[in-house]
């Protein structure tokens, strides 16, 4: 028998979408626990590390910068570099750039409104563990909440990201089109998630969590959590 | 010893926070405003600590935890 995928979702203090990403990740047949920001290690077998959204620290100093800091995140950092799974959404995405664990900064929206609705991204690799249930340039609906999503790095580190094929998904309109109407953030390049060199951490601001149950506006977000926990 | 470091976005970032204050402020009819940029100022208070040694715990504080050096500079005050 194969040992079933193991996930731990961080909470950390401010986190609020734990359960929802928990329960995506069950239903998909992964064994969910959820870790305290304060624990030294991950629990043992962890394959895959979550940082769900939320406002971690009430978003202090920069969103996510307190968070970066917790204990836990040092378990995070050796587990990505043994080249363990992490996935950060929204809040955990802006926690992963501030640890160092992907490059970049997520700024304020540059129309300085909280966003909260449905958004099409087009999927720009599926040659990775997380993408591998979708198509190639597929456009999907995530749900997207937040007030700083604006994607903003260096020139160099745009470019480098681009070459190296690790943005991962872009905001884009409903036939895939990339407009300014379609960046709802004002983020570089359109970028909604990137992943870091290894292709094993993955950072995005919309929220595939929601889209789980057609029941709830929808099931694009399944393909993720199933291609995550399948053998 | 009471310090203080000012944290500031680098000029290539955009700062939409700073234009809508601008917009504000020339909306109130005052003239003369070219352009405004928001920032962090930290009021610390340093125990045992002065001088050079001050001024690099400061920086690595800064480099550290208060400032986002991808999108911001900091600048250290001391007596």
């Amino acid at each position: 028998m194969t040992k079933p995928f193991k996930a731990a979702v961080l909470l950390f203090p401010g986190s609020n979408r734990e359960r929802d990403v928990a329960r995506a990740l069950a239903r998909a047949g992964a064994e969910v626990e959820i870790v305290w920001h304060d624990s030294e290690r991950l629990p043992e077998g962890t394959d895959l590390a979550v940082l769900p959204g939320g406002f971690s620290y009430g978003d202090y100093l920069r969103c996510g910068a307190i968070a970066a800091r917790a204990r836990v995140m040092q378990a995070v950092g050796e587990h990505a570099a043994r080249g363990g799974l992490v996935l950060g959404i929204c809040n955990g995405f802006q926690i992963l750039c501030e640890a160092g664990l992907l490059p970049g900064a997520l700024m304020r929206n540059t129309k300085l409104k909280f966003i909260c609705r449905m958004q099409t991204l087009r999927v720009e690799t599926n040659r990775t563990r997380f993408a591998r249930g979708y198509a190639e340039g597929q456009v999907v609906t995530y749900a997207i909440a937040h007030g700083e999503g604006a994607y903003m790095a260096a020139p160099e580190e745009v470019a480098a990201l681009e070459t190296s094929g690790r943005v991962a998904f872009r905001y884009c309109d409903a036939s895939g089109g990339l407009n300014d109407a379609a960046n709802p953030n004002g983020s570089l390049n359109h970028i909604a998630g990137v992943y870091n060199a290894g292709f094993n951490v993955l950072g995005l601001m919309p929220h595939p969590e929601n889209l789980i149950d057609a029941l709830t506006g929808g099931v694009d977000g399944r393909p993720m959590f199933e291609g995550l926990a399948a053998a | 010893m009471k310090t203080r470091v000012v944290v500031t976005l680098k000029p290539s970032v955009l700062d939409p926070q700073g234009k809508a204050i601008e917009g504000a402020l020339k909306s109130l009819g005052l003239e003369g405003f070219a352009s405004v940029r928001q920032g962090k100022v930290f009021d610390i208070e340093l125990e045992g600590v002065e001088g050079e040694a001050a001024e690099a715990l400061l920086r690595t504080a800064c480099e550290k935890l208060l400032a986002n050096t991808i999108v911001e500079n900091f600048a250290v005050q001391h007596d």
